[in-house]
Parts: structure tokens; sequence; C-alpha cells
């Protein structure tokens, strides 16, 4: 079913002088309102004034993720902060987070963004909903809780984690849609066949998964192991959360939203936009974001935007599967983290620079594995292993509180790690997906 | 007596031993003693050799994670209740031993312990003082 065909059919004329005029106005609401964005567009010489044709949005500047952490709390705030609702934040970061705010509008037009994908999930009224994504600071569960909310559908906000309750749940209730990251479903459906439940007879229709990068290989396994369509889901906390992009049930690339996101893809070494079909970097201006908005926004992910007619009947922008990214962000668990934050973590515990070597696996769990390998230093070794292991066991700990996931440290000798010439590899992925 | 005890870091990869023991042979080390210490991803080998000094810088040339530490050697009788007589000594005498293990020679009646305390300045008095006897010609 499609949720909102007004916005989401629109013929391409009407969309975009939606878009246009949408997009002057908030050209015009940051320099009022957003010191930040009236020094940056100063700078670039360019005003709400010259903004006429859609094509004018090449001539603003991008916002990077950097900026948003060097204007935390508030800098980005283009309303009052008594009209916020909500705030939310980036997960898995050492250092300064990174905030959405949200208006009353906002979390409206979030949860409209979130109704579209559910419905293109095949979920409508009444239909039982378990959601397991987290609910807190991070995005997931709160915008599906939204979604679910939206198209009245009876949401069982179950959050993360809780295995054994997870499975319960949806052997006595019966969700006609399940909502996690795509590893978890997986490794869900091992625990369920540990159990003796037979997730596949549950019927359970579809599966909305996010959060994590994923591969047609691992939709195929999901769908044989679970018995139910997977759809793949696409947002980001910094433009809103989850329901920026999804897939209908054509599966072949995932409408944005783009009424309420404008994107675009560049050359991420020249800034320069490519044009459609190309492969580059994603970047999204919030075109009706009052809390937060962003002109331009770098997503560092790496997509490609295709607008060939779709059978579901939306006119929609497509985007396709994530190919990668720009930067060496890892996604574990649904968790960002880049290797520098480790690098921080053991700096902090031995005091030198580290020599270490990060390896990620997906084994038969299903879920994300860390491993980080750390050459042990002549200081801290002793003749009895008692000191290593305290050692190790702080880097865990350490590594645990400050970035939230779990990662088994191999300490190993000196010098066994490759030095490549110039940068040197940190990371290993050996994930299948 | 007092003597120099050399700890090797090892990871737990197949024929790493076999590396340190070959660097040592090359470097005409003889071994006296030797134990290792293992948990599920490393060990550490500890070993008596004759000439400590040579060992440790074969070591470090061999591109191994050494160091050097301080041991009790002790004589105990080979016979029932040999080490168990030392042991009392040592417990009566609040010496803590951290670990032990025994050496490869065995002079007469004798085996030789390597025992590492946590006071080697006490064991070793204590050593002395009840008539233990400290092994030579390590």
């Amino acid at each position: 079913m499609i949720w909102n065909p007004e916005a989401e059919c629109a013929t391409r004329e009407h969309r975009r002088r939606m878009q246009l005029a949408n997009l002057k106005n908030l050209v015009q609401r940051v320099y009022d309102r957003v010191p930040f964005y009236r020094n940056k567009l100063d700078a670039a010489g360019i005003g709400p004034r010259d903004i006429h044709r859609l094509e004018d949005i090449e001539k603003l500047p991008f916002t990077t993720k950097d900026e948003l952490r060097e204007t935390y709390p508030y800098g980005l705030l283009a309303v009052s902060r008594a009209e916020l609702e909500e705030v939310h934040m980036s997960s898995g970061t050492t250092g300064t987070p990174v905030v959405d705010a949200y208006t009353g509008r906002d979390l409206a037009a979030w949860g409209e963004g979130m109704a579209r994908t559910l419905s293109m999930a095949g979920a409508g009224r009444g239909d039982v909903i378990q959601n397991a994504y987290g609910y807190g600071l991070f995005t997931g569960g709160l915008g599906v809780h939204y979604g679910a909310k939206a198209i009245g559908a009876n949401i069982i906000p179950m959050s993360s984690g809780n295995t054994q309750k997870q499975i319960l749940i949806m052997r006595d209730f019966h969700p006609a849609l399940l909502a996690c990251t795509p590893s978890y479903a997986l490794f869900l459906a091992e625990s369920a066949r540990e159990e003796g439940v037979d997730i596949r007879a549950l019927g359970i229709r579809a599966g909305c998964f996010g959060a994590e990068p994923w591969s047609e290989n691992m939709r195929r396994e999901i769908e044989e192991k679970l018995g139910l369509r997977a759809y793949d889901i696409y947002g980001l906390t910094e433009i809103t959360g989850p329901g920026v992009s999804s897939e209908c049930e054509a599966q072949n690339g995932l409408h944005i939203n783009e009424d309420l996101f404008y994107p675009e893809i560049i050359d991420p070494a020249t800034g320069r936009v490519l044009p459609e079909g190309e492969k580059g970097e994603l970047v999204f201006t919030t075109l009706v974001k009052e809390g937060t908005p962003l002109l331009r926004y770098r997503t560092r992910d790496i997509t490609l935007l295709f607008r060939d007619e779709c059978s579901c009947g939306r006119t929609s922008v497509r985007m396709h599967r994530l190919f990668g990214r720009t930067d060496d962000m890892m996604i574990i668990r649904g968790v960002n983290v880049f290797p520098s934050q480790i690098e921080e973590v053991l700096i902090a515990v031995e005091g030198t620079d580290p020599h270490y070597q990060i390896i990620l696996e997906r084994g038969d769990s299903h879920l994300d594995e860390m491993e980080i390998m750390v050459e042990v230093q002549e200081k801290f070794f002793t003749d009895e292993t008692r000191g290593l292991e305290v050692l190790r066991g702080k880097i865990e700990g350490e590594i645990k509180s400050k970035l939230g996931i779990s990662a088994r440290v191999k300490l190993v000798e000196p010098k066994t790690i490759e030095r490549s010439v110039g940068k040197a590899k940190r990371v290993i992925d050996k994930r299948k997906i | 007596m007092r003597i120099k005890q050399i700890s090797i870091f090892l990871e737990n990869v197949s024929g790493r031993l076999a590396e340190v023991t070959r660097t040592l042979a090359n470097a005409g080390i003889n071994l006296r003693a030797l134990t290792i210490a293992d948990t599920a991803d490393f060990g550490i080998l500890r070993i008596v050799a004759d000439q400590p000094e040579l060992a440790l810088k074969a070591l470090a040339d061999g591109g191994f994670t050494a160091k050097e530490t301080e041991v009790l050697a002790v004589e105990v009788d080979d016979r029932p209740g040999g080490l168990a007589h030392a042991m009392e000594i040592f417990r009566r005498n609040r010496v803590n031993i951290e670990y032990l293990y025994v050496s490869l020679e065995k002079t007469r009646e004798k085996a030789v312990v390597i025992f590492k305390v946590e006071d080697i300045a006490l064991g070793m008095k204590i050593v002395e003082e009840n008539n233990l006897r400290p092994a030579g010609g390590f």
C-alpha cells in the first residue's frame, strides 16, 4: 500500500516546484536563525535571494560531520529551545555526539517517512509490529515507533537484545512485521531454532532491516530462515533517523522521501555534483526540518541515484543499496565506530602509540564480532600471565564503556602486525555481507 | 642461590616455541630449566640459561619480547617429602611463592627447584638460615 500517494507519486514537475519552494524557505530560515550558516553562506558569497532554481542548491556550501560536532549541543538550532520536543544523538562516539533536535512538526515528518517505509513493507492498521531496534538516543527504536503509530499498527516496543523474550513474544503474539538490524534477524532465527521454535511457521510477513550494511545474499538467508520478505531501509541520525529511504515491494533500490530530503551525489574528492546514475557520495538537504536543518550534509555513504519507472507506482528517486563509505567508519552491530576511537582507548590504557589491527567477522551467530590484535609492549611484559590478562581486561572494559560495544582483545608479539608503507591497514573486514 | 630467569612472550602460534629454542641453540645457549605458563591466546616461556646475558641479547636480536627476573634455585632431596620439607620452611617464614618449576638437571640424589618468590631477599635469607641448599652451577 502507498501511504501518501500525493507525495510519493507526484509528478516530477510538481515535486520540483515543492522542493524549490521549501529550499528557498530553508535557506532563508537558516540564514536568519543559525549564525553558523549565516557565516558560512556569507563566506561563500551566497544568500537566500540567490536561490532561483533547484540547481542553485549546488552553490550552497556543504555541511560535514565535524561541523556538527563543533556546534554541539545547540549550535545548529533554528528554533527556540522551547519549541523542541525531542533530542536524539548519534551512536557510538567517544568524542562529542552529533545532535538531532526535533520540533513537534519534525516528529510528525519523521513518523510520516517511517509510515511510508512500513507501508512499503505491507504493514497497516492493526498489524502487530515487533520493534527490536534499540529505544533511546539511537534513532532506530523511536523512528519505527512513530511510523507504526502513524499507520495505526499495534507496536510491541521490545527494543534491542533480550533474545529469549523476543522469541517468546514472537511465538505468542505473531507479529506481522519485525524491525531490527539484519544480523540480529539471523541471530533471532538461530536462537529460535535452538529453543525449538519454528520461526517460519509464525506467519511473520515482512521485516524492515537497516542500520548496518548487508547484501543480497544476506537477504536470501534471512528470507529463508525467517520465512518473511526482507526490506532494506536507510536513514541516519544527522538527517532524521530511519525513514530517509526504503525499498518497496519491487525491491529495486530504495525510494528516497525526496519531498523531505533532497539528495545529491557528489564526487567526494572535488565536491562536484555527478550526473544521475553515477556512483559517489550521498548528500542530503533537509527541506522541511525545523529543529536542526542541514544544508547539503555529506553522509560519506557511497551510492548512486536512478529514476526509471518503478512498478510500484511511486515516482520518487531511488538509491542503490549502499556500496560503502568514503571514510573508515565501521558499523558493528548497528553501532558506528571509527578505528581512531579504538586507538584513543589503547593510547589511554597503554600510554603510548599502540600497534593494533581490528578484525571484523560474522561467525556462526551471524552477529558482528570484533577482535582487536594489540602488540604487547616491552613495558607491560612480565614473567607472569596475570599482568597481561589484567591489561587485556582493562582494554576490553574501556572499549565496552566508551564505545558501547564488546570487543575481544588478543595480545600478540611485537612487530607481528604487518606494517605497510604509508597508511597502516587498521581494519580487516572478513564479514561476508 | 639467586639466579636470573628469562621470560619470553609467546603467541599461541604453531612453531613459535621451536623458533625460540632454535634462536637460543644458534647462540650456543644451554638451558638448565624451563616452564611455560599459558592462557588461551598466549604463553610465557620461562627459562634458566647458562649464559643469561647472551641469551637475552640473542632473543632481543631475534625479535622476541623477553625480560629478566630474579628467582631462587634450591636443591631438594629427590625422595618423598623432599619438596614438602622446603615448602614447609617457606610457609613458616611467610615467603610467598608465586610459582615454581623443576630444573632439567638432576645431580646426585637431588632435584633443583626454581622458586619465584614475592620477596627474593627474604627468600634467600630463609634458604640460608634453614640449611636449604642453594643449587650451585646455575
